[in-house]
């Protein structure tokens, strides 16, 4: 029944005795982008960290209500397990710097101790880049290191190793807000066309960048969830007055 | 008025040249006792060096072709001894400090660790002696590779604190976010890409220890034949310069001379391989 | 589902271990620690009861009659000690201020800081050796010329190796407070058109002052805790020593030599509790100068 892959319910998190998230219900689909927006401190990262429990690796961390993956509580999952399931992508490229490209796409598997055929890696690697458009740039250098390559090229490389492990999600946190205008283009069209495989949530700060490239978008505003829906409706026809303001640049 | 404030800034523009001057024969002179003492080590040293010097036992004073061959393995025995205990240990309890940085015992660790970096080195000897000659029953090479161990630690415990402390936090993220549980990440990410630093401050630890001979006086003791039995006492370097210098025979002092040189060799083949490792081993972000 | 929630276990349980691991060493060296402290006490106490405080004002040392004053080795101890200091001082603040002054980088900045690291590297055997036939045979000649008796070895001949042996430890860390003064203060001075000998004396050094303190305290703390090349150049005698060219002892030299041949308990209880002073001292010194650059540091 669950078509919703995620479903925040009543959702909080704290920093100590801070108050980042109040009360996010959230919905959200199968093989949609959503973008997920506000000012600075308004818990759109929090928020995305919580989903794949990179939260609570800060001391005095916590959560309340539920999230769920899948129709799965996130919070009564083991974390480790979870972290497979979903992928993120961080601003600043980090692919491993003692390893090669190669080793870099499949770092998830490598490090996980899972066996597989030099076949299956081969095709793992070919298949993860190809998606993450990087593949013609470096088939011919796949056994140089990772940090060899421009910033752009890193952060491909970084999609490609998310998505190797097939994740249910993928989380990006301001993922071009450290590149160059073309990389950051190319990276867009990327997310174009990973939609009809997998479900994407965005943050980012860059307005016209969440109108290119999403179906949906999310706006918090201090820790609130004060409207999320299609995208259009958002730019063209916010129901609530922050939005709007945001979205006119009144702050932010 | 402008004869007057011409003369004191030629003054005071006089005073600048002299005191830099100062300061360059200062310096220059504080590093004369290096050149001195190298040239003269190697001086001695050199004639001392053959064959015999690195295969023959001490023989008794009178007779020539005396050697170090017992001193030399026994150098290398307790340091192989000391590296197999303070190494992992060390870098472990690096890696506790760069991961939990503030808690009250990664606080009153590293108290621990910078007064045990101070405490005099014949002190050391005392300790080892009480906590494992006595039990033993005896002087052993065993007793002087604990010693110099607990020397090496502060320096191997630092200088991986201070490695892994340089390495930037996404590195953990990245390797978080995909599922990796974290003691697989300190082991599998974060150590090798600290391997440059941690390494060279093994490597430096060790030269600093290789010629450290007041905590060996009463824990591996020496001896005149050659041994490889950990239990028992053993010779080593530094011990019979200690021994042959001070002893009133010629002989016996070229030898010393032979065992200097060797070990400055040593320290400074150390300090190049570090600069080495640094620059093959250096990990890019 | 069986096998993930299995695999799940399995690496709970290694993240347990491998905390536990971490946590476990951490507490080793403070545990090792305190043992050294508590075996130092320890043993030090038979010789604590016997004789009292009137140990570091006896000055007689004499194992066969049973007597045992520390005083002419904690006279040697503290002489040699800040002779050496003394000595070394202008140098290692002229070096300092070569390498984090004037010749902070460059071919000459690391020649020199090269030298001096290398200096740090030679073993105290070799230095004590090297002074055994460079130095004392100096130190004769001047003493000859002097009328005083040419022993050779003595205070001053430790102290010279002394000096030469804690430079570089002074240099390391004046060096790095010098280097750090903050530009805009020195550029405020040179706007004002001082030359570079003021700013040195009138805004650099009295900036790094609390840092140089520190450098020379931790170079203090080496000196008193040296071992062999002063054992092998200051004379090993049991006398107070009566000028800097007489011969004499230190603690630390004491105990080198007759630790193991110390018979009886309270002989080798007074050793030990001249280890445990030296300890104490060196700890003391140690975490004052720590404290001092912290302080430094944080303003």
């Amino acid at each position: 029944m669950e078509s919703a892959i995620l479903k925040a319910e009543n959702f909080n998190a704290f920093f100590g005795k801070s108050h980042i998230l109040k009360n996010i219900n959230f919905e959200v689909e199968k093989n949609t982008v959503w973008a997920i927006m506000g000012p600075s401190g308004c818990g759109k990262t929090t928020f995305i960290r919580c989903v794949n429990r990179m939260h609570e690796l800060t001391p005095g961390a916590t959560v309340e209500g539920s999230l769920k993956l899948n129709g799965e509580e996130i919070y009564e999952m083991n974390p480790v397990m979870l972290r497979r399931k979903v992928g993120m992508v961080f601003q600043r490229p980090n692919p491993f710097p003692t390893m090669s490209i190669y080793d870099n796409v499949i770092a998830g598997f490598i490090l996980n101790g899972i066996k597989l055929s030099k076949n299956e890696k081969d095709e793992i690697v070919e298949n993860s880049l190809k998606q993450a458009a990087l593949w013609m740039e470096v088939r011919s250098t796949l056994h140089k290191k990772g940090t060899f390559l421009s910033g752009g090229q890193q952060q491909r490389l970084c999609i490609a190793r998310a998505l190797s492990m097939n994740p249910e999600i993928l989380l990006l946190d301001e993922a071009t807000s450290a590149l160059d205008p073309i990389s950051t283009a190319k990276i867009e069209e990327l997310i174009h066309e990973l939609k009809s495989e997998y479900t994407i949530l965005m943050v980012t700060h860059n307005m016209q960048q969440a109108a290119r490239v999403s179906d949906k978008t999310a706006f918090f505003y201090l820790g609130e969830l004060v409207e999320s829906g299609n995208t259009k409706m958002i730019f063209t026809n916010p129901k609530h007055e922050r939005t709007q303001d945001y979205i006119t640049g009144h702050f932010g | 008025m402008n004869m007057q404030i011409e003369k004191q800034i030629a003054h005071r523009n006089k005073k600048n040249k002299a005191f830099k001057g100062v300061i360059i024969a200062g310096t220059i002179l504080s590093t004369l006792p290096l050149l001195l003492i190298l040239f003269y080590i190697f001086k001695q040293g050199i004639t001392a060096i053959n064959w015999d010097f690195f295969t023959n036992l001490p023989k008794p004073v009178g007779e020539t072709g005396g050697g170090v061959s017992n001193a030399l393995v026994g150098s290398i025995l307790i340091l192989l001894v000391s590296c197999v205990l303070a190494i992992p240990v060390g870098i472990v309890i690096g890696i506790y400090l760069s991961e939990v940085a503030k808690s009250r015992l990664a606080y009153y660790c590293r108290l621990a660790v910078d007064v045990l970096q101070g405490i005099p080195s014949i002190v050391i000897g005392i300790i080892i002696y009480e906590w494992i000659v006595r039990p033993m029953g005896g002087f052993s090479a065993f007793s002087g590779s604990v010693a110099l161990a607990l020397m090496m630690l502060p320096s191997i415990i630092k200088s991986t604190e201070e490695t892994l402390k340089l390495l930037p936090e996404s590195l953990k993220e990245a390797s978080l976010a995909l599922g990796v549980p974290y003691y697989k990440t300190v082991l599998k990410i974060i150590v090798p890409t600290g391997i440059s630093g941690i390494t060279t401050g093994v490597i430096l630890s060790i030269a600093r220890v290789i010629g450290e001979t007041a905590p060996l006086l009463f824990t591996a003791f020496g001896n005149p034949f050659m041994s490889t039995n950990i239990l028992k006492p053993i010779s080593s370097l530094p011990l019979i310069i200690f021994n042959y210098a001070t002893s009133p025979y010629n002989d016996w002092h070229q030898l010393a001379w032979g065992a200097s040189m060797l070990l400055i060799l040593m320290i400074l083949i150390l300090n190049i391989i570090t600069k080495i490792v640094q620059r093959k081993w250096k990990v890019q972000f | 589902m069986t096998g993930i929630s299995y695999q799940a276990k399995r690496i709970n349980l290694k993240e347990k271990v491998f905390k536990k691991t971490l946590t476990l060493s951490a507490i080793t060296v403070v545990v090792i620690l305190i043992a050294i402290f508590f075996t130092l006490l320890i043993n030090s106490m038979p010789s604590i009861k016997a004789l009292g405080t009137n140990f570091f004002y006896d000055k007689t040392w004499d194992p066969v009659a049973d007597e045992y004053g520390a005083l002419p080795f904690l006279v040697g101890t503290l002489l040699t000690s800040f002779l050496a200091l003394l000595i070394s001082t202008p140098f290692s603040i002229a070096v300092a201020i070569f390498l984090g002054e004037y010749y902070k980088k460059g071919i000459v900045a690391e020649i020199f800081k090269n030298v001096i690291d290398l200096l740090a590297g030679i073993p105290s055997v070799i230095y004590g050796f090297w002074g055994l036939f460079v130095l004392v045979p100096i130190v004769r000649a001047i003493e000859m010329k002097l009328g005083l008796p040419p022993y050779g070895v003595g205070i001053f001949t430790s102290s010279i190796i002394l000096a030469i042996m804690i430079l570089p430890f002074s240099v390391s860390l004046s060096r790095q407070v010098i280097s750090m003064v903050p530009a805009h203060l020195k550029e405020a001075a040179y706007s004002l058109g001082a030359t570079r000998f003021e700013v040195i004396t009138k805004i650099i050094i009295p900036y790094t002052k609390s840092g140089l303190f520190a450098g020379l305290l931790l170079a203090l703390g080496r000196a008193l805790g040296e071992t062999m090349a002063v054992t092998m150049l200051i004379g090993n005698t049991h006398e107070i020593p009566t000028g800097i060219f007489s011969p004499g002892n230190t603690m630390a030299s004491v105990i080198a030599n007759e630790f193991s041949e110390a018979t009886g308990k309270i002989y080798t209880s007074a050793l030990v509790e001249m280890g445990l002073f030296l300890f104490v001292v060196a700890t003391i010194i140690n975490i004052l100068g720590k404290q001092v650059i912290k302080r430094f540091t944080l303003s």
